[in-house]
């Protein structure tokens, strides 16, 4: 199995699970009850790996919040933002495009609450405008919500500069680095950000696990209500076991991505310029040099993406596809599938991004299954575009 | 199998379609498009001088249960009468795929409708009106309420 879908969610390290193990078992205690070593090993655990998490990022341990996912940490960044008395004045916050929708869908309930959005659109790469940035700013914006890299076309942004815009105008700065954290350096101290958001699955943690890191000028109201967990940010019992997974992902991350990123790197590249040579049809999608390392996405002229996705599925090769066809196929309602927002924001036409595909690698990949991909490419593409009613051999 | 949310008889189409191609003396092509996402199939019918399908063919853009169901369609117009394959519903292919999940269902009623555009282009070649297929789907309709 070669294993090509890691922006949504990366095998764990084999050093995270056995850490994990014991929290599982034996270490069963709550972290909230420090006065027997049960609770306290617990405590001390989560303690340890919040400063994993914070080291990770440039941040102190007392800057981070535990959460659910990325999604949470994302919610708990505009939400708590916008349900926090200190900033009732300010009604606008800026996005862009390409956002994912646990930020789009979050901003879209603020609208209800008079909350005015506004949405930055990005170049064919998928690029902000820096200029557009800071001609949307006005007295009324409360956050910029940009993430640092976008999980589909693997484009990275200038979180620097667009912190350092945010920070001219004293504008609070949200960044969701779910999609890199793990994969390129993230400093919340370079970025110049208030809040930053990642989750455990995307650097080789645990599923369900996140944090979000809370610059301490910043008030966020808490959406759940209950005790007093996560400096009162977060209530409910502490997932012990999947934070102390987090943690050491985060520890190894650390340790280990200079060796790790370079040669996700060089493979992405042979896979981009490999499939670029192959079709002329064929398009690479997102900023060939600022992007994600080891991640490669393209369209097809002629074929459908989930055809595609099926095809190299049944050559054990996983990837993503943002077509329409693959969006929802588990829906009720044929209304709900829709082709990507992203590929359509970077100017794919409709018809066109129904064929694209997505490969993003972890640290597992080894050259040999790069060059796998390679190899069964052009039969797939072939036997797919001989039966496309679009395609006309020349 | 990798099958996911498809049935075997689904992925088994997808794998090794039937029928795919184009006929260049056909008598009767139809080219559907689906506007839900953006699917194209194209069907080539040859019919006989006694109206009877001598040979199918089709070319599909689309997904899996796009091309399963243009392949499984071909496979039931095969040596059918017009009036037979007039009968032909979305229903009868999602049966004979072994259903599809709900949101890929428009996939078998593109199938439908390429068959009616081939029907039609194949009354318009031999001189006739081809509004007679409209005639002939409403009388079958009514006669399935019946």
């Amino acid at each position: 199995m070669i294993y090509l879908d890691n922006v949504a969610g990366t095998k764990p390290d084999e050093r995270v699970v056995e850490k994990m193990i014991p929290f599982l078992k034996e270490k069963y205690g709550n972290p909230s009850a420090h006065f027997y070593p049960l609770g306290r090993e617990a405590f001390e655990a989560v303690n340890e790996a919040r400063e994993h998490v914070a080291n990770l990022i440039d941040a102190t341990p007392d800057e981070i919040v535990f959460t659910s996912c990325g999604t949470e940490s994302n919610n708990m960044a505009i939400k708590g933002l916008a349900l926090n008395d200190k900033y009732k004045n300010k009604k606008h916050i800026i996005i862009s495009e390409i956002e994912h929708f646990s930020v789009q869908n979050t901003c879209i309930k603020l609208l209800n609450e008079g909350y005015k959005i506004t949405k930055l659109k990005v170049d064919n790469n998928g690029q902000i405008n820096l200029d557009d940035l800071k001609k949307s700013i006005t007295d009324d914006t409360l956050l910029v919500s940009i993430m640092s890299a976008n999980p589909e076309i693997g484009t990275i942004q200038d979180s620097a500069a667009i912190g350092q815009i945010c920070k001219e105008k004293g504008v609070i700065y949200h960044v969701d680095a779910v999609a890199s954290v793990g994969h390129q350096k993230v400093s919340v101290k370079d970025f110049n950000c208030d809040l930053l958001s990642l989750a455990g699955q995307n650097f080789y943690g645990p599923r369900g696990t996140g944090a979000l890191y809370v610059n301490k000028e910043v008030k966020l109201t808490p959406l759940f209500d209950g005790g007093f967990q996560e400096n009162g940010y977060r209530s409910g019992s502490e997932n012990v076991a999947g934070i102390v997974g987090l943690g050491e992902a985060a520890r190894i991350a650390k340790a280990e991505m200079d060796t790790y990123v370079p040669r996700m790197q060089a493979l992405g590249k042979k896979l981009m310029a490999s499939l670029e040579g192959m079709f002329d049809f064929l398009h690479i999608t997102g900023d060939k040099s600022k992007r994600l390392p080891g991640h490669v996405s393209f369209w097809i002229e002629y074929i459908e993406g989930e055809s595609l996705l099926l095809w190299y599925s049944l050559n054990n090769i996983y990837g993503a596809s943002g077509s329409a066809c693959s969006s929802n196929i588990l829906a009720e309602d044929e209304d709900d599938l829709a082709a990507s927002h992203v590929l359509t924001a970077v100017g794919v036409p409709n018809d066109i991004c129904a064929g694209s595909m997505t490969f993003s690698m972890s640290k597992y990949i080894t050259e040999e299954d790069i060059d796998k991909v390679i190899e069964v490419t052009p039969t797939i593409v072939t036997r797919l575009c001989e039966m496309s009613p679009y395609y006309n051999k020349k | 199998m990798a099958k996911g949310p498809y049935s075997d008889k689904v992925m088994e189409h997808f794998m090794n379609p039937r029928n795919m191609g184009e006929i260049n003396d056909a008598n009767g092509v139809g080219e559907v498009g689906n506007p839900a996402c953006g699917d194209v199939m194209k069907l080539y019918l040859k019919i006989s001088d006694d109206g009877i399908v001598e040979d199918v063919k089709f070319k599909t853009f689309g997904c899996g249960a796009a091309i399963a169901s243009s392949s499984m369609a071909t496979e039931l117009l095969k040596g059918k009468t017009v009036e037979q394959i007039l009968e032909l519903t979305n229903n009868a292919i999602v049966e004979a795929l072994d259903g599809l999940p709900p949101a890929k269902i428009h996939c078998s009623v593109m199938a439908e409708e390429a068959i009616e555009a081939a029907l039609k282009d194949y009354y318009v070649r031999v001189g006739k009106d081809p509004k007679i297929v409209d005639e002939m789907k409403a009388k079958i309709k009514d006669k399935v309420k019946h």
